[in-house]
């Protein structure tokens, strides 16, 4: 067989904590061959990014505490671990013979250079060449990531891209030196599905123009499905394990990868199946009922000449929503998804249209009236939960002040039944009741999700706003999280607005789909429906680029 | 039991790996606790911390640990220099035994200058008791005490540790008793600061909009105008009439007046950039009431900071009751502070003569240096994501 471009043997990256060394990665193995496509695959805190920076030795402030890895090219081996950090050899390394992409694009750019004069800046460094013919070099790999009019992009800041072009950018910038190794540490996490999709197919043929081989970071089964040739899962710094992509996506060794694949698989679109959850009654009665709600943001700049930008957020959205049903509202970043919920319970002002609610004692309300939702005491029954549990948690309360505090603001319980209130919350949310004393910043994301859903329940809701509760959280705890959702609705007969843009997630999780594109809603309808028949483009785009969950079955990659 | 089960369903539970080493952190230490750690670790800002405990120990304490009364005029010693202070005595039968005193002076005529000067005279012995009955003083203006922490026998007997000023006072007594008005209106001008900096601030940040833009223009403008003359106009503009406790109060006011403009800044950025936490977005949907969410929800998420800024901003207040005191527009005699003491300073003879009149510099350069280091360390301990190394 052929020498492997990389080799780890059991390689040890810790970190010193006050006096002592914890290991974070703890003897991780693998080789890496030429023009394949390794995914290494873990939840956050697994090692994942830590091994990957160790390659390149940009894992400060951790040091690697054993193991090798090896290097091979024409030239020989290198030994990347008995070179220093910074010693020549290794930077002759970074950026020749290893490119790296990262997760978010926008803050591995710099904005007050050029995207032509970042490129540049690499290839000068390593090829020795003229500042015309780097350029030229530069323009020729824009033009192989894709970009547009290459030869006027390469003048542009990184914040006149779209989030995608600066992503291409990035790999272009990585790829401008033609490397034999690509690391890309979760490059489409914070891109949107369609993006995604356009990146990872670059990336697929990318590779097999440059026959490069490449390591692709991700917590998405769904991308390791798509694009590995070869899977390592990580789990608490351990390589649990490795092997073909086929292998371990049908025949699994590990509990682990089990655990992820199954949650992945539930999370399927192409499954034919109706919602996880209980079915909504026989004879659904509207809840909530949208007419033509229209919003426009407003933003006045000058001082002497006053000028109004104004952006049409929501075009006469109007839609109904029926007790104990599930909606579900995708769209790309941008297309007013959240505006619209924000406007629902308060937080933004619409403009015009009406949101009849019908209460629990029986009367409407329209919530689009200012106050509405504290006027009638409306804002116990309508309960958001929020996107990022680290945000959405007060630091400097304690859960149980946190559960407690919609009681409190109630007014209706004495202290003591407040306490046990908040208690019983948190048993029934899954975390044990020894945690009321905590602060927020001992929990884990899925933790204070919990959290975040418990303080939701605390006044008996009839309907939950979920504003992309479960995407900030990794794919198993995601799925535990949407569990916890249908239990409590069968328990307490709530009725879920789930907004989201991992189609899956929500084709698992809603009855209805609701589809927004650039403020409109453009399509609703029943989940399979809407899956298996769109009547949109748009939708059948977004459905195009949802990543399956086979690598038998590709959907965005064509099987060679 | 339903709760067993529900443990098994937290996040890692449910399959059979080991789980992570548990977090040295247990979670329920409170926000202070977490600063008090952190706070810990900068030395500089510890010893920062004992150094102005002590000033301000003093300061409190004034009456009983000064040895003269501050007021006392000895025309007897002008410009007396310091003398030294000695632990130990020779006794009658040649050994040491434990007995602090000072030499006493003599009175030296250089004959060619006709300048007066005072040399120790190792004869004139003056020891030095443990509260001794001396002159009477009102402590705290509530009671009359008559002994002090340090002092010597006898009417005649002087004290000068730090040497005496042009009318023979002690200078070490003025000192203390000007450490009161000094660290008291650097910490009383920061109330006021921060009482109209946090209002007006908190109003600018979470209104916004056109109350935002009035506010900030109006900062603008009063931090355009160069501080010393507006000063200077405001002391110029006091009745000459008033107390000295009516001019210490217009002082801190008139300092507080530019003082706030900074914190009002810090306060409505914070205010700005929390107005757009989820937390607080949940807080409103909850039902809470804008004072609530201010007071509960907003403030604790920087009260740290504002004591940071705060204890940054009390050498400033310092600063500048020192130098409009030193330029004779704020405190004035009998009033004793730092910065009316440097006034003595102010003559080249006089410091030529008698160069312990600096003392009082030395004082300030130390308090702010500690007030500086505290704030940093303070700043340091409350930022979350500061290096924690």
């Amino acid at each position: 067989m052929e020498q492997p471009v990389l080799h780890v043997s059991d390689l040890s990256v810790g970190f010193s904590v006050r006096s002592h060394v914890t290991d974070v990665v703890h003897g991780v193995s693998f080789d890496l061959h030429k023009g394949e496509t390794l995914c290494v695959v873990g939840e956050s805190g697994s090692g994942k990014s830590v091994t990957a920076r160790a390659l390149m030795r940009i894992c400060r402030p951790g040091r690697i505490t054993g193991g090798q890895i090896l290097l091979n090219g024409p030239e020989g081996t290198v030994d990347i671990t008995a070179l220093d950090d910074n010693d020549e050899a290794m930077r002759a390394i970074r950026g020749d013979r290893i490119g790296m992409v990262f997760q978010e694009p926008m803050s591995s750019l710099s904005p007050v250079h050029t995207i032509g004069a970042q490129i540049t800046e690499t290839i000068l460094l390593h090829r020795n060449m003229t500042d015309a013919a780097a350029r030229a070099e530069a323009i020729e790999s824009l033009r192989r990531v894709q970009i547009p009019d290459p030869e006027t992009a390469i003048d542009k800041y990184s914040f006149e891209f779209s989030g995608g072009m600066r992503q291409r950018a990035m790999i272009a910038m990585a790829l401008a030196c033609q490397p034999e190794i690509l690391i890309a540490d979760e490059p489409t996490t914070a891109l949107d599905v369609t993006t995604q999709a356009e990146i990872l197919r670059l990336l697929k043929r990318l590779q097999a123009e440059l026959g490069m081989a490449v390591i692709f970071i991700t917590h998405d089964m769904g991308v390791v499905a798509e694009i590995a040739d070869r899977v390592a899962v990580m789990y608490h710094g351990r390589l649990v394990e490795l092997g073909p992509a086929r292998q371990v996506f049908h025949d699994p060794q590990a509990a682990y990868t089990r655990h992820l694949i199954g949650a992945s698989s539930r999370f399927s679109i192409a499954r034919d199946h109706d919602r996880g959850g209980t079915l909504p009654p026989a004879a659904p009665k509207p809840l909530l009922e949208v007419r033509e709600l229209d919003l426009t943001f407003r933003k006045t700049t000058g001082f002497i000449r006053r000028r109004t930008k104004e952006f049409h957020a929501l075009k006469q959205v109007s839609f109904t929503l029926h007790e104990g049903e599930n909606l579900g509202i995708v769209g790309e970043s941008g297309s007013g998804k959240t505006t619209l919920v924000r406007a629902l319970v308060g937080l933004l002002n619409a403009d015009a249209g009406s949101a009849m609610y019908r209460s629990k004692d029986g009367r409407s309300f329209d919530l689009l009236e200012p106050g509405a939702l504290r006027g009638a005491g409306l804002n116990r029954e309508i309960r958001m939960v929020f996107q990022d549990p680290f945000s959405s948690l007060n630091p400097r309360m304690t859960v149980e002040q946190i559960i407690a505090e919609p009681l409190i603001l109630e007014g209706r319980l004495p202290r003591r039944e407040i306490r046990d209130k908040a208690a019983y919350l948190l048993n029934r949310v899954g975390l044990p009741q020894a945690m009321l004393t905590r602060y927020p910043h001992a929990f884990s994301g899925g933790q204070r999700q919990r959290i975040s859903i418990a303080r939701s329940l605390a006044v008996d809701p009839r309907l939950i706003i979920a504003d992309e509760a479960t995407s900030a959280l990794d794919g198993s705890i995601r799925s535990q999280i949407l569990d916890l959702l249908f239990d409590l609705q069968t328990e307490l007969g709530l009725s879920y607005i789930f907004v989201g843009h991992d189609l899956g997630v929500v084709r698992y999780f809603c009855d209805r789909i609701a589809v927004m594109h650039k403020g409109e809603l453009v399509e609703i309808d029943r989940a399979a429906r809407i899956c298996q028949q769109p009547t949109r483009d748009y939708t059948r785009n977004l459905i195009a680029a949802v990543p399956g969950t086979d690598p038998d079955h590709r959907r965005l990659i064509a099987a060679e | 039991m339903s709760r067993d089960q529900d443990m098994t369903r937290t996040d890692t539970a449910d399959f059979e790996f080991a789980p992570p080493a548990p977090v040295a952190v247990s979670g329920t230490e409170t926000q202070a606790q977490l600063i008090w750690r952190a706070f810990r670790r900068h030395k500089l800002a510890m010893v920062s911390l004992v150094v102005l405990g002590l000033l301000y120990f003093v300061a409190l304490f004034a009456e009983v640990l000064a040895p003269n009364d501050p007021h006392e005029v000895n025309a007897r010693y002008t410009y007396a220099p310091p003398q030294e202070f000695r632990l130990f005595d020779r006794d009658e039968d040649g050994g040491w035994a434990f007995r602090p005193h000072v030499l006493g002076y003599k009175v030296e005529v250089d004959q060619v200058a006709l300048r007066r000067s005072f040399v120790p005279d190792p004869d004139k012995k003056i020891y030095i008791h443990l509260f001794p009955r001396t002159h009477e003083t009102r402590m705290w203006g509530l009671f009359t005490i008559d002994r002090h922490l340090i002092g010597v026998d006898g009417r005649r007997e002087v004290l000068f540790l730090m040497g005496s000023d042009r009318l023979g006072r002690d200078l070490l007594s003025r000192l203390i008793y000007g450490a009161r008005i000094t660290l008291s209106i650097g910490l009383a001008g920061i109330v006021i600061s921060l009482l109209m900096g946090v209002i007006i601030g908190g109003v600018s940040g979470y209104y916004g909009g056109l109350v935002d833009n009035v506010i900030q223009r109006i900062i603008e403008f009063i931090r355009s105008i160069p501080p010393i003359p507006l000063w200077m106009g405001f002391a110029a503009a006091l009745p000459r009439d008033w107390s000295a406790l009516q001019n210490y109060f217009a002082i801190t006011l008139i300092l507080s007046l530019i003082g706030w403009t900074e914190l009002a800044r810090v306060v409505r950025s914070r205010f700005l950039s929390l107005k757009s936490e989820d937390y607080v977005s949940a807080a409103r949907l909850d039902g809470a009431g804008d004072f609530r969410i201010i007071w509960r929800h907003m403030l604790p998420a920087f009260t740290s900071h504002i004591i940071a800024t705060a204890t940054l901003a009390i050498p400033g207040m310092i600063l500048a009751e020192t130098a409009l005191s030193f330029l004779g527009l704020g405190l004035q005699s009998p009033v004793i502070s730092w910065g009316v003491l440097l006034q003595e300073a102010q003559n080249l003879r006089a410091l030529a003569d008698a160069p312990w009149l600096l003392f009082p510099g030395a004082f300030i350069v130390v308090t702010i240096l500690a007030m500086n280091f505290l704030g940093d360390g303070l700043r340091d301990a409350a930022d979350p994501y500061g290096d924690t190394q």
